[in-house]
């Protein structure tokens, strides 16, 4: 195997060092696609905030008039920021699950 | 009975017309009664790249305002006989149609054909709101670069917000070699990235330049290539099942005396 390589070696072109330019590709479309697709959709968003207040509301009571979700861009990613004051936790909320 | 699909893009350049005119063809091949509508309203070339434009009398604006029936408008290709071209206008206003009426012109062009393909033009105005208004499927084109992808990605996001949910993707130019070598994405990344079906991948193709010069979709001739890729992608639409081509390279010497002497 070795006498192969070796052998394969001192015929075979030179290879090239990977420039890894699909990788580059993937990721910055990823990013780009992360804050294309934030700007569009103010509806969807209201849709998010309804739908956690819903799932919180089997574990806690929050304002839901100061509660806010929105998402926030930096260069390097795109992050959902929520904020719920809690006004009460339920005590038992395995109950109010079922 | 037949169906509406819609070829669009977002960004141009991509070869939305070119696989207008290779799955029309082929679908007409396999005995479907086909119409291709060039909605690009003072840009069209579905003329050229099927070799039709001499043959142009009446445009879509015509028929949309009244000026003659569909049927005058409507070009037969003799080559294959059940193929027909409705071009759009060259030298109208693009903004001289309304969603609705082509919505109402699909709907009667499905009466009397198997598959009404509409070539969408690029960008995301009103000549693609147009040429998706009466379309039952759509096919989105992309080739795998990040701006094409990008842009794939925002025509996607429209078509779902106007009702076409199930949009089906074919990567277009793609170079295995590149993709071989790392440069170039992989068909995985962007089915990944952009979250829809796959309806083909067509490989770069220099007989694609040459079938534009003369006027012959690439369809036409039998052969690997571009032209086989829409062939397969044509029976994928009828509802068969074919396999991806398989864009392996051939082994060269050392590979095929790896394999000889068995350490490979």
């Amino acid at each position: 195997m070795k006498l192969w390589d070796s052998f394969a070696k001192l015929f075979a072109a030179p290879k090239k060092e990977p420039t890894g330019s699909r990788a580059q590709a993937r990721d910055r479309l990823r990013l780009v696609l992360v804050h294309d697709r934030a700007t569009i959709s103010p509806v969807m968003m209201d849709k998010l905030k309804e739908e956690l207040l819903q799932t919180l509301s089997h574990y806690m009571q929050v304002d839901e008039v100061a509660s806010v979700a929105c998402l926030e861009q930096t260069e390097k990613e795109v992050r959902l920021v929520a904020t719920f004051p809690i006004i009460k936790l339920n005590r038992n909320y395995a109950e109010n699950i079922s | 009975m037949g169906e509406i699909i819609v070829v669009t893009s977002g960004k141009g350049g991509v070869g939305k017309t070119t696989t207008t005119a290779n799955i029309g063809t082929a679908l007409s091949f396999s005995g479907q009664k086909v119409v291709l509508i060039d909605t690009d309203i003072g840009l069209r070339n579905l003329d050229v790249i099927l070799g039709l434009e001499n043959r142009i009398v009446y445009d879509l604006v015509d028929v949309i305002t009244g000026n003659c029936r569909y049927k005058q408008a409507l070009i037969r290709d003799k080559r294959f006989g059940n193929l027909f071209l409705m071009p759009a206008a060259q030298t109208k206003d693009k903004n001289s149609v309304r969603p609705e009426e082509m919505k109402a012109l699909c709907e009667e062009l499905k009466e009397n054909f198997d598959y009404v393909v509409v070539d969408c033009p690029a960008g995301i105005e009103r000549g693609f709101y147009n040429a998706i208004a009466g379309a039952e499927r759509a096919i989105v084109v992309t080739t795998p670069e990040v701006s094409a992808v990008r842009d794939a990605d925002r025509v996607i996001g429209l078509l779902e917000t106007s009702g076409l949910r199930d949009a089906k993707l074919i990567i277009n130019r793609f170079r295995p070699r590149m993709a071989r070598q790392g440069d170039m994405m992989e068909i995985e990344d962007v089915i990944d990235i952009l979250a829809i079906d796959l309806l083909g991948v067509v490989p770069e193709d220099e007989k694609i330049v040459v079938s534009t010069n003369r006027g012959e979709p690439a369809v036409m001739e039998n052969g690997w290539g571009a032209g086989e890729a829409y062939r397969r992608i044509a029976r994928r639409i009828q509802g068969e099942e074919v396999a991806l081509m398989n864009f392996e390279m051939k082994p060269g010497f050392f590979g095929r005396l790896k394999k000889i002497i068995g350490v490979s």
